[in-house]
């Protein structure tokens, strides 16, 4: 009898947090669909509460009355869009690239300058990670400004390749540390020069590891809103920029707020409904051992 | 910079096999773009400052001059040290990456903290000593914040029972597990902006939000969640353990999984009572990887901003205002570069000391555990 109780009550916690967890995201899919009245009068279940209707979608030209028509908020929204993926996925490729190679460095090799050794170069890659994005924004801004930087697609992934690289080279080192060194020893004695060993042996063994690094980059790149919001303006803006500009206090229209927070989210929710396996495992690098 | 081998034979062996003309040129290459980089840099200091009257418009060529150098130096160093210079290649560009977007930005910020600079301004950037500073000190808002941030980073503990609560509920042998944890995981993945407005404008607004409309029903007349200066505090700290709450359990969940399966029967069976149990055994083990998620979690807490400045700017009266939200407002409405950027210097100051005495504190608790 005890036991039955404590299932019921392991399951009732279960769906309770499964509730609280997914209701903000159902909620904010099913306003894309209501209108005004059913927004006021708080329906929520579709169908039963409200009869769907396109309004959400056609506010962004997505409806499929609008779809083919011309439309001015559709374009500015594709354009939003295709920022946030090209900010997102150059800052994460160059991240990965500059991490993977520093991390197998610091993984394999000794290195010495100064007093400077492994461990210290380790610790200032690290040290990155404390920075809060404030202490450089402002010198960013100035700085951008005379780099004529300012607005620019390229400023934005240089300083999201930035934010991201200590968490790549943390991820990439724990798993380069898990390969054994006999693997590109063997490599170095047929003749293989170091590079070409971790091109050839080592890489195609830590691809989980870039994987998950790389993902958990797009992720903190696609959600990034505090230096996007100050370093761009017109043309480099991002999605979470042109949401947030979207919010004034009066006269919002629930509907297509929630049509562009619901394109905001969607991407990464099927990100982590498939590739939910390789976020935990760049969650949880280096700190269970 | 040069790298080397510590295998000391290795670096002999290295060397020898580099031909000095090899050397030579790999020597000169680092000292002509070393030069030309100087030279450029100098170029544009007099330009700006008048002395002579022709060169760039902006400088975008010492940014491009930066990179050359960086491409010599690395082209450089394996001529010169051949196969130490090889090694060198795989951290080089990722140390000359950060100490160019980093280190120098935050130096350069301390050169603008010391200034007078509201960039709507015409009269520009003007030194004004420790004026920023006394400012600083004197500013109840400033105070308030910081003052915010201590309860914001408080509640990270109560964030880590909820997610240890739910670890152990995933832990626990139980049917669908994958579809509960990616159902736990989704809100970690989602934009602070967007949650926001998602909870902040929509679910939590005062006429028809479905969560007011929720405590209206049970019995709250008044349920003002983001007007009155303490509950808005709360509420933008749920909205925060709602995105957080997943990163830290499923660190721990990783942690809990990675017990052996030994130890799980006996804190079930041992035990007089499943509680008996956890905190005599499954709590100590997970000693480790628990302040480790703490730790991360305090850092991560400290650069809180986006839901706050999107959901209640800092308001009411400052209430929910954090550090960063405080600065974002500061350069957003008065254009204060100056002011701004000595405060968030100072906050990195204070944040410093905090992590290296959280560090220190954690690693001896950890010593004398083990």
């Amino acid at each position: 009898m005890p036991r039955t109780l404590n299932r019921i009550l392991i399951y009732t916690a279960l769906i309770v947090w499964t509730i609280i967890a997914l209701f903000p995201i159902f909620w904010t899919f099913s306003t894309t669909f209501k209108v005004a009245k059913d927004v006021q009068l708080g329906h929520i279940i579709p169908w039963v509460d409200f009869k769907p209707a396109w309004l959400g979608l056609r506010a962004i030209g997505l409806s499929p009355d609008t779809i083919f028509t011309e439309s001015t908020p559709r374009t500015e929204f594709i354009k939003r869009f295709w920022n946030s993926i090209q900010a997102s996925i150059g800052a994460s490729i160059l991240a990965l690239i500059l991490g993977s190679a520093a991390a197998y460095g610091l993984s394999r090799f000794q290195y010495k300058w100064k007093i400077w050794k492994n461990r210290d170069i380790s610790f200032f890659f690290l040290s990155q990670l404390i920075l809060p994005p404030v202490v450089l924004a402002m010198p960013f801004l100035v700085l951008y400004k005379e780099l004529a930087l300012l607005d620019s697609m390229i400023g934005l992934i240089l300083i999201y390749t930035l934010s991201v690289l200590p968490i790549v080279i943390w991820i990439m080192k724990d798993q380069f540390d898990t390969i054994p060194q006999e693997l590109e020893q063997a490599a170095l004695v047929d003749g293989c020069s170091i590079w070409g060993a971790f091109f050839r042996i080592i890489l195609p063994i830590a691809m989980p590891g870039m994987v998950a690094a790389f993902i958990l980059s797009v992720i903190l790149c696609w959600n990034e809103y505090f230096f996007a919001a100050l370093l761009t303006s017109s043309y480099a803006k991002t999605l979470p920029v042109m949401v947030a500009s979207q919010t004034g206090s009066q006269g919002i229209s629930w509907w297509s707020m929630a049509a562009l927070s619901s394109a905001a989210i969607l991407p990464l929710i099927i990100i982590g409904i498939f590739l939910e396996r390789y976020i935990v495992k760049g969650l949880t690098t280096g700190s269970v051992k | 910079m040069s790298a080397s081998s510590t295998a000391a034979s290795g670096q002999d062996a290295v060397a020898a096999t580099v031909s000095p003309e090899r050397q030579r040129f790999g020597r000169l290459l680092i000292r002509a773009s070393t030069l030309l980089l100087g030279l450029i840099i100098l170029a544009e200091i007099l330009y700006s400052s008048g002395v002579i009257s022709f060169g760039f418009p902006n400088w975008q060529p010492v940014l491009i001059a930066f990179v050359l150098w960086s491409a010599a130096l690395c082209w450089g160093l394996i001529l010169r040290d051949g196969e130490a210079g090889w090694r060198a290649l795989f951290v080089l560009p990722a140390i000359l990456f950060t100490l160019a977007l980093v280190i120098f930005p935050t130096l350069f910020g301390f050169f603008i903290a010391f200034s007078d600079w509201n960039l709507q301004s015409a009269t520009g950037r003007q030194f004004n000593g420790l004026d920023n500073l006394r400012q600083l000190w004197a500013d109840p808002y400033f105070w308030n914040a910081l003052g915010n941030m201590v309860f914001y980073v408080l509640t990270v503990l109560v964030q880590y029972a909820i997610a240890f609560g739910l670890a152990m509920l995933l832990n626990a042998d139980i049917k669908a597990q994958k579809f509960f944890r990616v159902a736990f995981l989704l809100p970690f993945m989602l934009s602070p902006v967007a949650v926001s407005w998602m909870i902040g404008k929509s679910m939590l607004e005062y006429r028809f939000g479905p969560v007011t409309n929720l405590l209206r029903a049970l019995g709250w007349e008044n349920p003002s969640l983001l007007t009155t200066p303490w509950l808005a505090k709360t509420t933008i700290a749920l909205m925060d353990a709602w995105v957080w709450i997943p990163f830290m359990m499923i660190m721990i969940l990783a942690g809990l999984q990675a017990l052996s399966k030994d130890v799980q029967e006996a804190a079930r069976v041992d035990g007089a009572t499943g509680w008996q149990g956890f905190w005599q055994i499954t709590f100590p083990l997970m000693l480790p990887v628990s302040l480790t998620t703490i730790v991360l979690r305090v850092i991560f807490q400290l650069k809180l901003a986006d839901i706050v400045i999107n959901t209640t700017s800092g308001g009411p009266g400052g209430a929910t205002d954090t550090i960063s939200s405080f600065i974002f407002r500061e350069y957003k409405d008065r254009s204060n570069v100056g002011y701004g950027t000595m405060i968030a210097e100072v906050y990195l100051i204070i944040i410093i000391i905090f992590v290296a005495l959280l560090l220190w504190a954690t690693s001896r608790f950890m010593q004398r555990h083990s």
